[in-house]
């Protein structure tokens, strides 16, 4: 089939702990059931939120694991990195991993700018409240005289546990919570903290791409991430979060110069990217700085995009009304890419 | 196997020509389910397959092709089907390992300028292996060759006079030296006449590579944007005259592409207009 498979059923305990009910249901079927995710319904790949829910719409329920959204920053760089926060944040709430990668800041402080998730009030059970109420009969105000067998529920509504449900919203004019981030587990790659080591005499990337390519598979492997890794542990889906790839900032004069001297870096870069996330639990976010890329040849990203190296692409159009167009190369393919089982 | 398709080129599994190359190209667009139906409808033809699948999983193909009808893990243990995953060989040259694994094949990644050559040794290995030596080992039908696709080498810095060659030198080997078959995918993205011929390569590739087939299929989106129930045109070319002397050379027709197959229409005739 479609989805993943080899999984045995969820052990209870990945249940969240707020749920009031007590409905367990019985997961026959062999998909993996990782939390923040849920199956397609076109094709039974799995899907993570981006954080947007409207992009989510507009992707086709979320983004597949497995895959590469490629975003075309606009000029100051405002809505793509907050697309990537956005990414990011509901990678925090849905407690799945992290992997930010950054030349230009400190990934750290990209964490911090992370938008504030709108949870529901959660029922925190008040034991000290029910049988107040229970035995002060002259507490008028709250005793209900008309629905009065619904006097001893919790007054919240227990919404499920934030992790259970696919795509939150988020309070833009907060950052989110030191807590509530640290909870969730993060890797960093920011370049200037990776030494430029000799490079054999030919290799088709920078030294920077390498750098980041290899220490996203070490991340992979270690951190259990790989589709063939051992069912034994619960399973987890990694996100991704590059920055301004493609920029000066990363070594590539892919954006300074018409006839760059490493014009394929960055799409190797992205191949071999591809081949990582094909064989791993992880969805990747890419911000590419496109409006720079002045090469005649290569179009803007197009080259990119015409080969189909990223699945999904956002692309800016800076006219008078800047817009963003989806692109959704994977529209009446027969299957979407799918991660090896 | 879309059987639609096969009507249209005149092609069962049991009797095709043979020596024919095949280009699939499209412009804007998505020709990978063409793939998907040479793919199947070679296995199918009980024939020797070549598959660089250069940019997808195996596991992608796989799954696709179990909606088609044919198990790519079982033609690969039988040793019908030879596949290059070139994703996951291209990692062990990306990141460059301690022990390095032996296939060559993606080579071409340390150093794009010296061209494919790696590659097709890959390829004249896999189809002339003829395998007589093993005891038990069924006869396959002539070999054919699949490359999903050409547009990614361009993109990792192949030269496209390298990938013409390389196209060439494999359809003297797979074509007419062993009689076989050979399928492969181009993928342009801008407008025809727009790139002049320092855009990467694509066009000058795209045009080479259309000299050097005997059919043609080139897909393309609907010009007058898109529509859900039909996903596009495909025009089919043949360029060398047909046995039996059909005068028709070219024909157009659009295509609907569903969850176990594709259908193919005249022009204005789809379902949802009918």
């Amino acid at each position: 089939m479609a989805a993943p498979v080899n999984s045995v059923g969820k052990p209870s305990a990945e249940r969240s702990s707020f749920s009031a009910t007590s409905f367990q249901k019985k997961t026959r079927s062999k998909l993996i059931s990782i939390p923040g995710t849920r199956p397609s319904v076109q094709n039974g790949q799995l899907l993570v939120s981006t954080g947007v829910t409207s992009l989510d719409f507009l992707l086709g329920g979320g983004l597949a694991v497995g895959t590469v959204l490629l975003i075309e920053e606009d000029r100051y760089d405002s809505y793509s990195r907050m697309i990537l926060k956005y990414f990011l944040a509901e990678g925090v709430v849905c407690r799945h991993e992290l992997f930010v990668a950054a030349a230009q800041d400190n990934p750290d402080d990209i964490l911090q700018e992370l938008p504030a998730p709108i949870l529901d009030d959660v029922a925190i059970h008040k034991p000290a409240e029910q049988p107040r109420l229970s035995c002060e009969p002259q507490d008028s105000l709250d005793a209900m005289k008309i629905a009065w067998r619904y006097q001893n529920l919790p007054k919240v509504q227990s919404a499920l546990a934030s992790s259970s449900r696919f795509g939150h919203y988020y309070d833009v004019s907060k950052t989110m919570e030191p807590e509530i981030r640290q909870a969730a587990k993060c890797h960093r790659f920011y370049l200037p903290e990776h030494p430029a080591q000799s490079s054999p005499a030919h290799s088709p990337m920078l030294e920077s791409y390498s750098a980041l390519l290899k220490s996203l598979q070490e991340v992979i492997h270690r951190e259990g991430f790989d589709v063939a890794a051992s069912m034994s542990k619960s399973r987890n889906i990694l996100r991704i979060g590059l920055h301004s790839l493609g920029s000066t900032l990363w070594g590539d004069d892919l954006s300074c110069h018409d006839n760059p001297r490493h014009r394929h870096a960055l799409a190797t870069f992205l191949y071999g990217l591809r081949a990582l996330l094909r064989s791993s639990l992880s969805v990747a976010v890419v911000t590419v700085p496109s409006h720079l890329i002045q090469d005649r040849a290569l179009n803007g990203i197009t080259r990119l995009r015409g080969i189909g190296l990223a699945e999904y692409e956002i692309t800016h159009r800076s006219t008078v009304s800047s817009s963003y167009t989806v692109s959704d190369l994977l529209v009446n393919c027969l299957g979407g890419p799918l991660i090896d089982t | 196997m879309y059987t639609e398709l096969n009507s249209i080129l005149s092609t069962t599994p049991d009797s095709f020509t043979q020596g024919e190359f095949i280009l699939l190209s499209d412009r804007k667009s998505d020709a990978s389910f063409l793939i998907h139906h040479f793919l199947s409808f070679y296995l199918r033809a009980r024939c020797k397959v070549c598959f660089l699948g250069l940019v997808q999983s195996f596991s992608h193909y796989n799954a696709v092709s179990q909606r088609l009808g044919i198990s790519l893990i079982q033609a690969k243990e039988k040793g019908q089907l030879i596949f290059l995953e070139g994703l996951t060989e291209s990692l062990s040259v990306l990141i460059p390992q301690v022990t390095s694994t032996g296939n060559e094949a993606m080579d071409f990644l340390r150093d794009p300028s010296v061209g494919l050559r790696s590659l097709y040794d890959f390829v004249r290995s896999s189809v002339t292996s003829s395998g007589g030596g093993e005891e038990g080992a069924e006869e396959w039908g002539p070999p054919v060759l699949l490359v999903d696709d050409l547009s990614a080498l361009l993109s990792l810095g192949v030269s496209a006079g390298a990938v013409l060659d390389f196209s060439h030198y494999c359809q003297a080997t797979v074509c007419s030296q062993l009689q076989g078959n050979m399928v492969m995918l181009v993928r342009c993205d801008g407008e025809e006449e727009e790139d002049d011929w320092d855009d990467g390569g694509s066009e000058l590739l795209l045009k080479g590579l259309t000299h050097q087939c005997s059919l043609t299929l080139h897909v393309q989106g609907l010009p007058t944007g898109y529509c859900r129930d039909i996903h596009g045109q495909v025009e089919v070319c043949w360029r060398r005259r047909q046995g039996d002397g059909q005068n028709t050379q070219k024909k157009l027709f659009q295509y609907k592409v569903h969850d176990k197959g594709a259908s193919f229409f005249a022009r204005g005739t789809s379902s949802a207009v009918l």
